[in-house]
């Protein structure tokens, strides 16, 4: 196991004071803070090696485009993939815009489902949406259980059908921290349709549980780098190259052709034909050297200090009164992003309080308001860990609610 | 810039003890529902208006304190209030968050104590959820309409 105060030690951020209060950061669920190491590969790129990548003969550019793939192939290896199997994007959303549009709008047609859940991040659902009518095929959504699970009778029904073309699944919820047995529902998927495809929402699960491709028994998978100690601007979608290279160009632009003509061009091979123009290099080269920090870390202690810290917020959080958890009870199921309600107090007034506190939290529909129907509220307050945060930031946490509590009592 | 600027005593009062707070209203002429998908506010406002006049009003919904305690003060301040004079209040208010002065002081009411929001940029909109939902039911109404809802960016 790491210890918690060497690693903050690498946060410059965790220094600062808010309010005159000593930051307590509970937001790594939206975005995670940057350690000196992914700030000093950022800098070390732009101050010794700056050039375009996968152009130009001189030593600068020969650099950057060394750094680049070796940040390519070190993600690889963090998922359990190929490097030819990395394509750099935005964010996640844009690895799922570039599905939905180089696969399901191709290859899903009338007849066909694709599936997703009401758990998921709207960059798992507006992206499908987006192309559902023009491909005619069916977009549906596996229900979520009271205990924030996935309802696996609605989900063996819909699979019976033997219509799934694409199952497209997150792998921990953003709200109710869920883990999802996303194996096993591939497995589902797979035996119902031979032909069908098993797309993964890694954004939340891939900076806190070791994540490989194949033991998700899954094709595709999304992330962003912003929530995994790396920058912002970058995002992966990982897979098989066969099925990459299968798949046809979403962006057009430099970079991504072999030749060009008037009347057409001819493409790279994946993973490049999906790169176009020049890519957020620095970016990739920092998100390498966070995948680098987590690895030296180790994924298992990752995951276990986590779930240390969950083992004191959960019962803590039910201690309080009026405050109920969202999402599952048991630690094991459950990643550490804990959404929770606070009776009579809307989360903007616990968002705005608590960070008079120091306690960043966020406050809102976290992007998944089907999901925020389903459990009937407009809203909830979710307090999120990472490797930085201690146990006495779980205890500031409850005592920020407590003070909020007492704030707004009539 | 403290929290008690952004939470003074009026807007708790407001909070805990709404005015005016009714999902019904009898003999509305008008209907509208708001909401803020950023903040997942949503308000129910209905007005009945009798000779250009603010007869009755009544607001619902599920916010956050800013934003019920301030539709709760617009409530006591327009009731009775010409159509006219409302509107131009509502403005008075919008200007007032947005940091450009408060006019009409006084007949604001409570309302001036949310001057002290428009120091906390993110909690502007939810101060100004019903007043916007008040311009929209008094704009409905004048073009012949009884329901309208909108969604704010």
């Amino acid at each position: 196991m790491f210890d918690v105060a060497t690693v903050r030690k690498d946060f410059p951020v965790l220094e600062r004071e808010v309010h005159g209060r000593p930051l307590v950061y509970l937001d790594s669920a939206a975005t995670s803070q940057t350690p000196q190491q992914v700030i000093d590969a950022c800098t070390r790129i732009h101050a010794e090696h700056n050039s375009n990548v996968h152009r130009g003969v001189h030593a600068l550019a020969e650099e950057a485009t060394e750094a680049y793939e070796a940040a390519r192939a070190a993600i690889a290896r963090f998922v359990g993939v190929d490097a030819s199997g990395v394509v750099f994007t935005k964010n996640t959303s844009e690895a799922f815009n570039l599905v939905a549009h180089s696969y399901a709008r191709r290859r899903l047609g009338p007849g066909d489902i694709l599936l997703a859940t009401q758990m998921e991040h709207h960059s798992n659902i507006v992206p499908w949406q987006l192309v559902a009518p023009e491909a005619g095929f069916e977009l549906r959504y596996v229900p979520v259980t009271a205990e924030g699970y996935l309802d696996r009778e609605a989900f063996d029904a819909i699979v019976a059908t033997g219509r799934v073309k694409l199952l497209a699944v997150t792998a921990m919820s953003n709200v109710l921290g869920t883990l999802n047995p996303v194996a096993e529902l591939a497995g589902a998927v797979r035996a119902a349709n031979e032909d069908a495809i098993v797309v993964v929402d890694g954004a939340q699960s891939v900076p806190h549980v070791g994540t490989d491709l194949a033991a998700l028994n899954a094709d595709l998978l999304c992330f962003s780098g912003h929530k995994m100690l790396g920058p912002s601007g970058i995002g992966v979608l990982a897979g098989h190259w066969d099925l990459l290279e299968s798949m046809p160009p979403f962006l057009g632009g430099g970079e991504m052709i072999l030749d060009v003509t008037l009347e057409g061009s001819r493409f790279k091979q994946a993973p490049y034909k999906f790169e176009a123009g020049t890519p957020p290099y620095v970016e990739a080269i920092g998100l390498g050297e966070a995948v680098a920090y987590l690895e030296r870390l180790g994924m298992t202690n990752v995951r276990a200090h986590e779930v240390e810290l969950l083992e004191r917020a959960l019962p803590a959080l039910r201690g309080v009164e009026g405050v109920s958890v969202h999402g599952p009870s048991d630690p094991a199921q459950r990643g550490a992003a804990v959404s929770f309600s606070v009776e009579g107090l809307h989360p903007h007034d616990l968002g705005t309080v608590m960070d008079r506190e120091g306690v960043a939290v966020r406050a809102g529909h976290h992007c998944a308001k089907p999901l925020m129907r389903a459990l009937g509220a407009s809203a909830t307050t979710r307090a999120s860990f990472y490797v930085y945060n201690t146990l006495d930031e779980v205890d500031a946490l409850v005592d920020a609610i407590e003070a909020t509590q007492r704030f707004f009592r009539p | 810039m403290s929290l008690d600027d952004l939470y003074m005593e009026i807007i708790l009062d407001h909070y805990r003890n709404p005015r005016n707070r009714s999902g019904e209203l009898e003999g509305h002429d008008v209907h509208v529902h708001h909401s803020n998908p950023l903040c997942g506010d949503e308000l129910d406002l209905r007005v009945r208006l009798r000779d250009g006049q603010i007869d009755g009003l009544a607001y619902d919904g599920d916010g956050c304190s800013i934003s019920m305690a301030s539709a709760s003060v617009m409530s006591e301040v327009v009731i009775g209030r010409k159509v006219a004079d409302a509107e131009d209040l509502a403005e008075a208010f919008r200007l007032m968050m947005h940091g450009e002065g408060v006019g009409r002081q006084e007949d604001l009411g409570d309302g001036v104590v949310f001057e002290g929001v428009a120091k906390f940029p993110v909690r502007v909109k939810c101060a100004l959820l019903g007043w916007m939902a008040l311009k929209d039911a008094l704009n409905t109404h004048s073009e012949g309409g009884q329901a309208h809802s909108v969604t704010h960016e």
